[in-house]
Parts: C-alpha cells; sequence; structure tokens
C-alpha cells in the first residue's frame, strides 16, 4: 500500500481507479487499457504539477515521509561489504545512529547516519532517529576511527533532532553533540555529508560538518523544526507552513543561501515513489562530492573544511 | 591582523560612577523574597545577602566584575548580513534587532573585551541574555570568532560567559551554521596552546549548549544556574515524566560530571585568576 500525503490527495484518487480498473476481468469492457493508460497520463500529470510547485510545509511532509529511503536502505544499496560497529564505549550503543565500515563503490569508507526506521518496530528500535549522547560519542569514535585509518567518512542525515530526555540531558547531550561536531571539523580525511529526509538541529549538524554537504531535492534542513518555530514565535503549533516558509528550510533555500553545496535531485514526486533511482542519484552525487576531496591531504581538508565554515554566513542573504 | 586595527576602538570604562541609585532602595529578592538595600546587593555582586541567589546580571557588571580593578576596553565586532532570511513573524526581524537594539545599546548578543584578569591578559566574551534571549546567530558567532582571534593574537587565555536560550530562529540554517563555527573559535584558541574557559550562567540552553559552550578546557558554572541542551517542557511532552528535583541546574551538571565547578560569584574573579595562573606555566617559563 501506498502512503499518499495529504496535498496528493488528486493522484492518490487517480491512481486508485487505476487501481480498480486493473481488478476488472476483461470481459466487462472493452477500453480498459485505454483508459488505464488515459488515466494514468493524468495521473502523471498532475503529480508533475504538484512536485513542482511543492510548499516548505509539503516538502516536509514529504522529507518525513515513510517510505522513503531510510539511512539503512542508503547503506544496503549504496555500500558493500558493510561491517556495523556498535557502542560509544563508555555507556551504551545506540541504535538510532547506524555506523561501520564498508565500501563505497570499491573504495573503503566510514559510514555514519542517523535512522528513523520505517513501520511501528523499527522506529521504536531506532527511536524515531533520536540520538542520544551515546550516539554522538559513536560517531565521534567512528569519525576518529575513519582518520586514523585513512577512511573517507559519508554520513547520512534524517533526524527530527537529538532525543529530549532526561537521562540524554544527565548524561551530557550537549557535550557529545559539540564533541561530534568537534569531530567532524579535525577529521584528516573527506567527509561528505547527505541530508536524506530531515535535517533537524544539532542532532543532524552534529554528523554534518563536512567538506561537501549534499540535500535531497526534498529534504528540508533546519535550525528548528516548524511546528517548534510556530509554537514559540506564533505562539501556535497550527501555524508550523508559515514558519516553514519563514525558515527557508528547503535544499533551494539552503543551496542559495550557500550553507549546502549541492542539490540531488529526486524522481518525480519524491523519492518514495522511486528510492532506487533517488538512491542511484545520491551515489552519483556522492561520488562527484567526493572525488576532488580525495586529492588533499589531512591538514588541507581540515584548512579547507574551516575556510569553508568560516566563509558562511557571512554573505549569506536569500 | 587587519580586522583587529580595523575594529578596535579602545574605551576603558569603570564601574565607578556608573549611575546613581539612592543608597536607601530596596530590593527584593525572586528567590527568597526577602528585601535588602540596593546598594548591600550591589556590593554583593547580585547575589542575595539572604539566600545565596544568583540574579542576573548586566553585561557592564560582569565586565567590572571580572577584569582588574573594573578595567577593560571593549572591541568592536565585525558586521554580519542584519537579516539573511528576510524573516518575519508577528513582527520583522529587522524590527526586533531594532528595538533590541535601542533596549540594550548593543549591536548584538555579545560583548567582548581584554583587559587584566589577576595580573594575566585575558579575551573576556560576554553574552547578552537581554538581547533576544541571547540568541547565538551571524553576529554571534562572528564576534566569537573575533574574540578567538584576539585571544589568539594577544596569546591570552579566552573567557567566555554564557547565556543563551539557544539559536536565533530568525536566522534558520544561518544560526544553526555557527554551532561548528563557534566551535573552530575553540579550535583557534586551543591549537595556540591557550586556556578556553567558559562560564555558564543562568540560563545556557539549546544549540548554544550543543557548542562551543560544552568545549571548555575548563567548565564553571554560577550556582543555580540552568543549563541544558533540550527545553524542559519539550522533555515533559517526549518522556511523559516528571523531572527530577534540580534537573539541568548547574548543581546538577556538576554531580553528573558535565562541569569542573560551580563558583560563587564572588569568588569567581579569584578562580578564573588562580586558573589562568596555573594553566600559563608555558608562558611563565618563556618569559
Ligand atoms: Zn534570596
Amino acid at each position: 500500500m501506498r502512503h499518499y500525503l495529504d496535498f496528493e490527495k488528486p493522484v492518490a484518487d487517480l491512481e486508485g481507479k487505476i487501481e480498480e480498473l486493473r481488478h476488472l476481468s476483461e470481459a466487462d469492457g472493452i477500453n480498459i487499457a485505454d483508459e488505464v493508460a488515459r488515466l494514468t497520463e493524468k495521473a502523471d500529470r498532475q503529480l508533475r504539477a504538484t512536485y513542482a510547485k511543492l510548499t516548505p510545509w509539503q516538502k516536509t511532509q514529504v522529507a518525513r515521509h515513510p517510505d522513503r529511503p531510510k539511512a539503512r536502505d542508503c547503506i544496503a544499496t549504496l555500500i558493500a561489504e558493510y561491517t556495523p560497529l556498535a557502542g560509544d564505549r563508555a555507556f551504551a550503543e545506540d541504535s538510532a545512529v547506524l555506523g561501520g565500515i564498508g565500501r563505497f563503490r570499491g573504495r573503503a569508507v566510514m559510514v555514519l547516519g542517523t535512522e528513523k526506521g520505517s513501520d511501528t518496530e523499527t522506529r521504536i528500535a531506532h527511536n524515531f532517529g533520536m540520538a542520544r549522547p551515546e550516539g554522538y560519542r559513536k560517531a565521534r569514535r567512528l569519525i576518529e576511527l575513519a582518520g586514523r585509518f585513512g577512511l573517507p567518512v559519508l554520513t547520512f542525515v534524517d533526524t527530527s533532532g537529538a532525543f529530549p530526555g532526561i537521562e540524554a540531558e544527565a548524561r551530557g547531550q550537549a557535550e557529545a553533540i559539540a564533541r561530534s561536531i568537534e569531530a567532524c571539523l579535525s577529521a584528516p580525511v573527506p567527509v561528505v555529508a547527505a541530508i536524506i529526509g530531515e535535517g533537524g538541529s544539532g542532532g543532524a549538524i552534529a554528523l554534518a560538518a563536512g567538506d561537501a554537504v549534499l540535500m535531497m531535492e526534498h529534504a528540508v534542513y533546519s535550525v528548528i523544526s516548524p511546528e517548534g518555530c510556530a509554537s514559540i514565535l506564533w505562539r501556535d503549533a497550527a501555524q508550523a507552513p508559515v514558519a516553514a516558509e519563514a525558515l527557508r528550510i528547503t535544499a533551494d533555500d539552503l543551496k542559495r543561501l550557500k550553507l549546502i553545496d549541492a542539490i540531488v535531485p529526486e524522481p518525480l514526486g519524491g523519492a518514495q515513489r522511486d528510492p532506487a533511482a533517488a538512491l542511484a542519484g545520491l551515489a552519483d552525487a556522492i561520488g562527484a562530492a567526493l572525488a576532488p576531496l580525495l586529492g588533499h591531504d589531512g591538514p588541507g581538508l581540515i584548512a579547507r573544511r574551516r575556510e569553508k565554515f568560516l566563509a558562511m554566513g557571512r554573505d549569506s542573504l536569500i | 591582523m587587519s580586522w583587529l586595527t580595523e575594529y578596535v576602538r579602545p574605551k576603558i570604562r569603570t564601574l565607578l560612577g556608573r549611575r546613581d541609585v539612592p543608597e536607601n532602595l530596596w530590593v527584593q529578592c525572586p528567590a527568597c523574597e526577602q528585601m535588602m538595600f540596593h546598594t548591600d546587593l550591589e556590593k554583593n555582586l547580585k547575589v542575595c545577602t539572604h539566600c545565596g541567589h544568583h540574579m542576573r546580571a548586566s553585561v557592564t557588571e560582569r565586565l567590572a566584575w571580572t577584569f582588574d580593578a573594573g578595567s577593560f576596553a571593549r572591541i568592536e565586532l565585525p558586521k554580519t548580513p542584519a537579516d539573511p532570511l528576510r524573516f518575519r513573524d508577528s513582527q520583522r526581524y529587522t524590527e526586533r534587532l531594532k528595538s533590541a537594539r535601542e533596549k540594550t545599546g548593543l549591536d548584538d548578543a555579545l560583548v567582548v573585551a581584554h583587559g587584566a584578569v589577576g595580573g594575566h591578559r585575558a579575551v573576556v566574551a560576554v553574552m547578552v541574555f537581554e538581547f533576544m534571549g541571547g540568541s547565538m546567530g551571524a553576529a554571534v558567532g562572528e564576534g566569537l570568532l573575533a574574540a578567538a582571534r584576539l585571544a589568539v593574537l594577544q596569546e591570552a587565555p579566552l573567557i567566555v560567559f554564557t547565556a543563551s536560550g539557544g539559536a536565533r530562529m530568525q536566522e534558520g540554517a544561518v544560526s544553526l551554521m555557527q554551532m561548528p563555527r563557534t566551535v573552530i573559535a575553540t579550535q583557534l584558541v586551543k591549537e595556540a596552546g591557550l586556556p578556553f574557559i567558559v562560564v555558564l550562567t543562568d540560563p545556557t540552553t539549546g544549540g548554544v549548549t550543543a557548542s562551543f559552550t560544552m568545549l571548555g578546557d575548563i567548565q564553571i558554572a554560577e550556582p543555580g544556574a540552568l543549563i541544558g541542551f533540550a527545553g524542559a517542557r519539550v522533555i515533559e511532552q517526549t518522556v511523559r515524566e516528571k523531572l527530577p528535583e534540580g534537573f539541568q541546574r548547574a548543581e546538577y551538571l556538576l554531580e553528573h560530571g558535565i562541569l569542573d565547578m560551580v563558583v560563587k560569584r564572588t569568588e569567581l574573579a579569584a578562580t578564573l585568576a588562580r586558573i589562568i595562573g596555573l594553566l600559563r606555566v608555558k608562558e611563565l617559563e618563556a618569559a
């Protein structure tokens, strides 16, 4: 069963009709094939029109779509010989942060990702992609490990943010995030980050202070969720669509603000409609971002990365 | 070095003759509700003479209390794009900035000064909670970088007093990027072999805690200061549990290993001086 978002209702209606027609036996009508073709074309047109002008709030819904490829799918598709590594060596393993070594297009790499899960069971198992301090400490450990062995770091970011919990605070959530950012900035190896769905605040930047930051076309990246911003500034969470607009959270916005490096195009109707095509595009974008970084030595990479972040905001203007 | 010659215009300010308050003015402590003389409260660095509650301090007071003889030179901070997103909620961001500037007489939520602390050269940056909740946008990030560069240039430790509600939402992802940018500021100071000391004051929360604030070589907090990443209300809504007594207070963080010490304001300047003296072995050996 395909999940349709509210604003996809016209498409859902058309595709529902197509399904019904397909279930009719040949004897019932003569022109079923013609009708299916006609409706398919119409649905396609409708989808194209809808996705050509998604609002930031609609993009937020797409970015959070349950069928969108998650970090786990990125790793499964893009990384060969994936060998998961666990634990922060201090307190626990945090399954909201996936990490391990493997090969990307033949090259050994370190992979990190925030995993939201895609059904009730996996969502609970991965704590809805909200990492605890242990997750960020594991990330830092693995980034340092990558640095020692000269492995480029690839990250797949998809999180509403760091977990807001009593124990998370007690165990130093803020410090863990700060150290993870520091580890990204200090890595003597290329760091390529991809915001694949939701790039939620500090919990996202913890894994995204990289040489190259890519955003999927319909991903969002924000300092606060539109709902959170709306409830603070508008004192009404229902104003989230307005806040989403004001916060400039889309890939186009971030690119224009010079805060990300590239946008990865998605198939028509979003990555959730054709995950294989979406991931193929992501692989190409990562390959293209990684290639020019491989020629630099460790100190050179760190210096470039630092310069890149220092330049940010100086002339950022929408 | 060019930014420094461009921006530094030393202004020596002292605490003396700052303002005229009638000596017999009474002040009520918001914690214990007891009354005390305004002058007694001032003399006690805005710490309640009855219960020890630390009241919020102004930037001028912070700087005066920290530097020897209350004497320091403020530096002008680099300008940043004022409204990168053209943001508006019920009010334009530019309007909010304007009224915050009028209210505080400052350009943004950070002030940087240099002078002597216990006879040691030091650079001090103070976040201004009165300026849009001390929130961190490009100006605060750029200001911290300027403070770090000044510390490196002067071979002086950097002391940052934090007070912030977190990110400057009105600057969206530009504000988020100040997290890595201020982490770089800490790296500049540390790579130069200089101490980076953080004094967390009430309140310090959100993205500000999850960046430079938690990377101090030494982490100090004032008694009772609220310090945390996630807001108490968000946590309560998420975990549906009652928050423990003293949660996210300085003493709680000390107990959980996140701070080196909780220091009373009246002992803070002396503590900073002692720490700098102990950490600056290399400087003394070179002299
Ligand atoms: Zn009191």
